[in-house]
């Protein structure tokens, strides 16, 4: 029940941050929607994706690229809670957290579960939006995509929780958009399908088919339209556990604070 | 009874430089142990052993004689040399939220922020963001997190850095009344010595990791031939205070 409590508290603390924090709130949404009403909505016209699971008929390219939109929203989500970690490090209130008496890996995947959930948020507000701007997409697809919204908030965070055990200190963050977040994106299937990437480049394709994000997107893909592809979720999953173990580890106690 | 905090044999490297050296200190409840030591001494290093940001990798620590664990930090208090106040939350949810990660909920949490608010001076200010608030105000804040679940051990690692001579002064003697009346053991590292009270603290002088001396403030003078703090620190350290 204490932990229970304590968990609670870890989100609730995460989501009066991110509530008042409301030019992050916007920053967040506006990202994926200019991505998707600006740039999705230029390539409508030249680009229809052909009839390929989960999608049972042609599709136009907006469609197709929401689901790598909500990855991108949680990608960003996870970049972000991880660079709040380098700050709460840098100034302290991370040591509020890890010098209470409760478990270093129960406090960490305090922090990770909190962080997913306000990605949840943003993930929802961006996908009413786009239902409401008039994209083509299932409402019970809002439910049925919860559970892989879950697990690539936990991947994504987890990933991101990695990078703040070894960034030392924030200047150094902008390294990271550079070398992870923009690679993560762009070598998956967020943006065009793999397919596509191989008749681009087949050494592409190769990179985008190892990509965890590829997993994640296409775990999200079909989860919005009541599917499961099972791949995607072992290899995210699987994902997901190295992140984390590497995360604790990163997190330990250690010779240099 | 054990002893509040019970350190023995501590040692800490970083690479090649020996941040600490065989470290031996007790402090008793209600005693208020000033660790005095100029920077660089080691007091930070110290301080982050006790709370576990740093593996305790040669000695140990016994806080009423459990060893470092998730259980004795229940009863251990910390105010770091840092500011660690969510800058964006209240005073209020900033408590709110402590509490409850000390497993504090419900009535009884509301009732301990209302008290320490109260004793802190502070009950005016519990719904004002704490970027609000100035560098006193937070500091006290810090304090009335740190005892919000009751510990029998406050740590305080330069509590009083940044803040005006009269609201250092009241912090001053707030922290040794804790001591004094309600049976804390308090553990506090600082540089300044017109932070010590002569007739009640003891004195741990730490060095380049060394505990040089420990003890009363009389005895520790008359040892050493001096006359008052400020001599008897440089006497030792070759710093001033």
């Amino acid at each position: 029940m204490t932990s229970l409590r304590i968990l609670w508290a870890v989100i609730v603390r995460e989501m009066r941050r991110f509530l008042q924090q409301r030019s992050r709130f916007f920053g967040a949404l506006v990202r994926p929607l200019i991505w998707l009403l600006v740039f999705a909505a230029g390539f409508r016209a030249a680009l229809g994706i052909a009839i390929t699971p989960p999608y049972d008929t042609y599709i136009t390219y907006d469609v197709y690229i929401v689901p790598g939109l909500v990855g991108m929203v949680q990608l960003f989500n996870g970049m972000q809670n991880s660079l709040s970690m380098v700050y709460d490090r840098e100034m302290g209130s991370m040591r509020v957290l890890l010098t209470c008496p409760q478990p270093l890996p129960f406090l960490l995947f305090s922090r990770l579960f909190a962080g997913m959930c306000v990605s949840l948020l943003q993930v929802y507000a961006f996908l009413l939006i786009a239902r409401l701007s008039g994209i083509d997409l299932p409402w019970q697809g809002f439910v049925s995509v919860l559970p892989a919204l879950v697990l690539t908030g936990l991947l994504l965070g987890a990933a991101g929780m990695v990078l703040s055990s070894q960034v030392r200190q924030i200047e150094n963050f902008a390294g990271v958009m550079n070398f992870v977040v923009f690679p993560l994106f762009f070598l998956s299937s967020a943006l065009y399908p793999l397919w596509k990437m191989q008749e681009a480049s087949e050494w592409v394709y190769q990179l985008c088919r190892f990509n965890p994000f590829t997993d994640a997107v296409e775990m999200i893909r079909f989860a919005l339209y009541g599917q499961w592809q099972q791949d995607a979720i072992v290899h995210s999953l699987l994902a997901t556990a190295v992140c984390l173990l590497l995360a604790l580890w990163g997190y330990r106690p250690r010779q240099r604070a | 009874m054990s002893a509040a905090l019970h350190i023995a044999g501590l040692s800490h490297r970083y690479g090649a430089r020996q941040a600490l050296d065989k470290l031996a200190l007790q402090v008793d409840a209600g005693q208020c142990c000033i660790l005095l030591g100029p920077n660089g001494a080691g007091k930070s290093t110290l301080f982050g052993l006790l709370t576990r940001l740093l593996a305790v990798r040669e000695g140990s620590i016994r806080i009423f004689g459990q060893p470092l664990c998730a259980r004795a930090l229940a009863r251990v208090g910390v105010v770091f040399q840092q500011p660690t106040l969510d800058l964006d939350l209240t005073v209020e949810q900033n408590l709110r939220y402590f509490g409850a990660l000390q497993g504090l909920h419900g009535k009884q949490l509301i009732l301990r922020i209302g008290a320490e608010l109260e004793r802190l001076q502070l009950a005016a200010r519990r719904r004002e963001r704490v970027r609000e608030l100035n560098g006193g105000h937070r500091r006290r804040v810090e304090i009335a997190r740190a005892l919000l679940h009751r510990p029998a051990l406050l740590l305080l690692d330069e509590p009083t850095v940044g803040l005006d001579l009269p609201t250092r002064q009241q912090l001053i003697d707030y922290l040794h009344a804790l001591a004094r009346d309600e049976g804390l053991a308090l553990l506090w590292a600082t540089h300044l010595v017109d932070e010590i009270d002569p007739q009640h603290d003891q004195l741990a002088l730490l060095h380049r990791g060394r505990l040089l001396a420990s003890g009363a403030v009389a005895p520790l003078l008359a040892d050493a031939g001096c006359h008052d703090l400020g001599g008897w620190f440089q006497h030792h350290t070759g710093a001033t205070s």
